[in-house]
């Protein structure tokens, strides 16, 4: 094979682990400030691009794209409010079953309102073509997706570390009882956090409508290597994440592009195997005293 | 702690609870097995997973197709009652369908979309002497080394998909000297396609240029089109299946490639899902609901007047299964498995919906009839969501033997374990 084309397979994996990150940064602050294993994470991620189904008809894909993702957000809240906020100081366990069932409701909701068979959706014209960075020739529509995508992880960042609701929320991740005795609440903060992670959930799926299949179950597809990526990158971790994202999108592209595709999705489990051998808590896993 | 204990007793509980009236529920089927004046079918496909897509318009026929039956009189004047389940995997559609004759006494079993499942059924349905009719399980194995009496096929093997739509490549100039590449679904049905297509390019001329093996899992195809890219083909050959194909479709026309593509097995309801536009190449289908027989034009009918969209391959297999199951019942008076086997093993004729009635062939179980090679339409000569491609003549001809199409026994050795 040749140079050229390792590289484009490198750029391709980076890029591609873009995708998995906006699934993965959710799933790691839910779970890093509240104890909650989101099963039902990759579900709002289906309900994001059946949402954009609904609505580019009447508001086009630039409507859907700033709608749905905020709908999601509200269904969070809601869940939040309802659900999630009973099982903060539980065992995970149950808060791991509650999810999981909650994955299974939504799948079959989407199901009986919309059928079981794959419904189509496309790129909007607009968004189509190739673009040439250099000799790379590449889909204009996922540059566009990267830029939305790196945007928003910047803007997550910025949030989290420049400003007093981000001070309180790794605060709270890390110390809960002490941000308690301090006299802050963080119940309205994990209200924020839970909109926040499962809206950008529901953006990835209207991200990824226009080019992946839109089906019911759509949400298990993204939800494990999602997980990994949170595995991998260590809980708390920020740049974590962000690294083990990339890292699980590069070493499934490359092992496609050295011909062994056979073995792309189990590389990413033995990746996890070995990070976590030598790094039980993860690439940049912190040490957090309730998770011990 | 003693918050953690109460929870798990609590939860221990519940699930007691929750398991009592599981059991409770299913008690009436058990004791109504007793009872004889309905007949039980069982229906198995998969409903979830990448496959699902495809299992829920077998579902949607099999429920049609019951519900005619049972209109006209059942069978054997006995009312018809539809046991169905997701098979999931091997595993799972292995213990299902035990249970389904053992527990709730299926006069047989209908259905499947997995090859690999439909090995496991068809362990199953020999052992307890119970017909199984695989309506979705392409791959030659389970016509050949892998056949077994108590299974019959209506859907096609891969042969018969590749030499259908191989005729298509042949006319259009793309296997004789050309360099094709291929994408499998890396499991059972997609190995024995790469293998029926090699041969098949091979013996026309064809010059393999590569393959790569697909995850059944996998959602995105960028890295595959890269090398599809700079390997340059004649021919973009896809051995996919499920929620793969529109997967690719959607991306292949993302990526703006546009060397020709085919693909030797295909499902009508994937080329929806990928939408106008996006849907490019030419397609093996063992029907579609564009066919100009009265028979098809009735089933389409009631079909869309039932579910509001029109059936497409997988809708045929169910649908078509079970009408065989019923008028062989009715044909013999018994719906004792030996019986019907021995009923289809004699060639007995059946209308298909088609131009020309079918038959199973003795030697393999396959049933022998008709396929079509569809093609995309252009997206300005497209003008609704579901007529979105045109199809070739019945194939084989008229004048051809059903049979041309099929393995022969020397490609496709088929002996049944006695």
């Amino acid at each position: 094979m040749s140079a050229m084309l390792l590289t484009q397979q490198i750029l391709n994996g980076l890029l591609d682990g873009v995708y998995y990150l906006l699934i993965a940064l959710g799933l790691s602050l839910i779970f890093s400030l509240g104890g909650i294993v989101n099963l039902a994470h990759g579900a709002f991620y289906a309900i994001g691009a059946y949402l954009t189904l609904v609505i580019s008809p009447y508001l086009g894909f630039g409507g859907a794209f700033v709608v749905a993702p905020v709908v999601v957000a509200l269904l969070g809240v809601v869940i939040e409010r309802t659900l999630f906020r009973r099982f903060y100081r539980s065992d995970p366990i149950l808060s791991l079953l509650l999810t999981f069932g909650l994955a299974m409701v939504a799948e079959q909701a989407l199901r009986m309102i919309f059928g079981a068979p794959p419904l189509s959706y496309s790129i909007p014209p607009a968004l189509r073509g190739q673009v040439a960075i250099g000799s790379f020739i590449y889909s204009f529509y996922r540059v566009v997706l990267l830029g939305i995508a790196v945007a928003c992880v910047v803007g997550l960042w910025v949030l989290l570390q420049k400003t007093s609701f981000g001070r309180v929320v790794r605060a709270g991740v890390q110390n809960p009882d002490m941000v308690g005795a301090l006299g802050i609440s963080l119940q309205p903060y994990m209200s924020v956090v839970a909109a926040l992670g499962i809206g950008l959930a529901g953006l990835a799926g209207v991200l990824l409508a226009p080019i992946y299949s839109i089906h019911p179950a759509m949400g298990q597809e993204i939800i494990t290597p999602a997980f990994v990526v949170v595995v991998i990158g260590g809980l708390g971790s920020f740049w974590g994440v962000v690294i083990a994202a990339l890292l699980v999108g590069l070493v499934k592209g490359v092992m496609v592009g050295i011909g062994y595709s056979a073995a792309s999705t189990a590389a990413i489990y033995l990746l996890m195997l070995l990070v976590l051998l030598f790094r039980p808590r993860g690439l940049f896993g912190e040490r957090i005293m309730r998770f011990e | 702690m003693s918050n953690t204990n109460q929870f798990t007793r609590r939860s221990l509980l519940k699930t007691a609870g929750g398991l009592a009236l599981a059991s409770g529920l299913s008690a009436p089927s058990v004791l109504s097995a007793q009872t004889s004046d309905v007949i039980r079918i069982g229906h198995l496909t998969p409903r979830t997973g990448f496959l699902g897509p495809l299992g829920e318009y077998g579902v949607m026929a099999i429920d049609l197709a019951v519900e005619e039956i049972n209109a006209a009189g059942g069978m054997m004047g006995r009312k018809v009652e539809l046991l169905k389940e997701d098979s999931i995997n091997p595993q799972t559609a292995s213990t299902k369908a035990e249970r389904m004759i053992e527990r709730d006494k299926v006069a047989c079993i209908i259905g499947e979309i997995s090859s690999a499942s439909c090995l496991t059924i068809a362990q199953v349905a020999t052992r307890n002497k119970t017909l199984f009719i695989n309506t979705g399980g392409n791959s030659d194995a389970l016509r050949g080394k892998d056949c077994q009496r108590y299974m019959f096929h209506v859907e096609s093997q891969n042969s018969m998909y590749v030499k259908t739509v191989g005729r298509s490549f042949l006319r259009d100039g793309l296997v004789k000297g050309k360099k094709w590449y291929s994408l499998t679904a890396d499991y059972a049905f997609g190995h024995d396609l790469l293998s029926v297509s090699k041969r098949f390019m091979q013996a026309n001329g064809g010059n393999f240029a590569g393959d790569d093996l697909v995850p059944t899992d996998a959602t995105d195809f960028s890295a595959y089109l890269l090398k599809i890219r700079e390997a340059k083909p004649d021919l973009v050959v896809i051995n996919l299946a499920g929620n793969q194909i529109t997967n690719f479709l959607k991306q292949y026309a993302e990526f703006g490639l546009t060397f020709p593509v085919g693909g030797f097995g295909f499902d009508t309801a994937l080329a929806w899902a990928a939408g106008k536009g996006n849907f490019v190449g030419t397609w093996p289908v063992v029907w579609h609901h564009l066919l100009d027989t009265p028979g098809s034009k009735a089933f389409v009918a009631a079909f869309t007047k039932k579910y509001n969209k029109p059936p497409e391959n997988q809708a045929w297999g169910d649908y078509i299964a079970t009408k065989i199951v019923a008028q062989s019942i009715n044909e013999l008076k018994s719906a004792e498995s030996p019986k019907i086997i021995e009923h289809l093993e004699k060639g007995a004729k059946f209308d298909l919906l088609k131009t020309r009635p079918g038959y199973f062939r003795a030697s393999d179980h396959q049933l022998m009839h008709e396929m079509y090679a569809v093609t995309a339409l252009p997206a300005d000569k497209i003008k609704n969501q579901w007529d979105i491609f045109s199809s070739s003549p019945a194939v084989p001809g008229p004048d051809e033997p059903l049979e041309v199409i099929a393995s022969t026994a020397e490609e496709n050795v088929c002996k049944f374990p006695s």
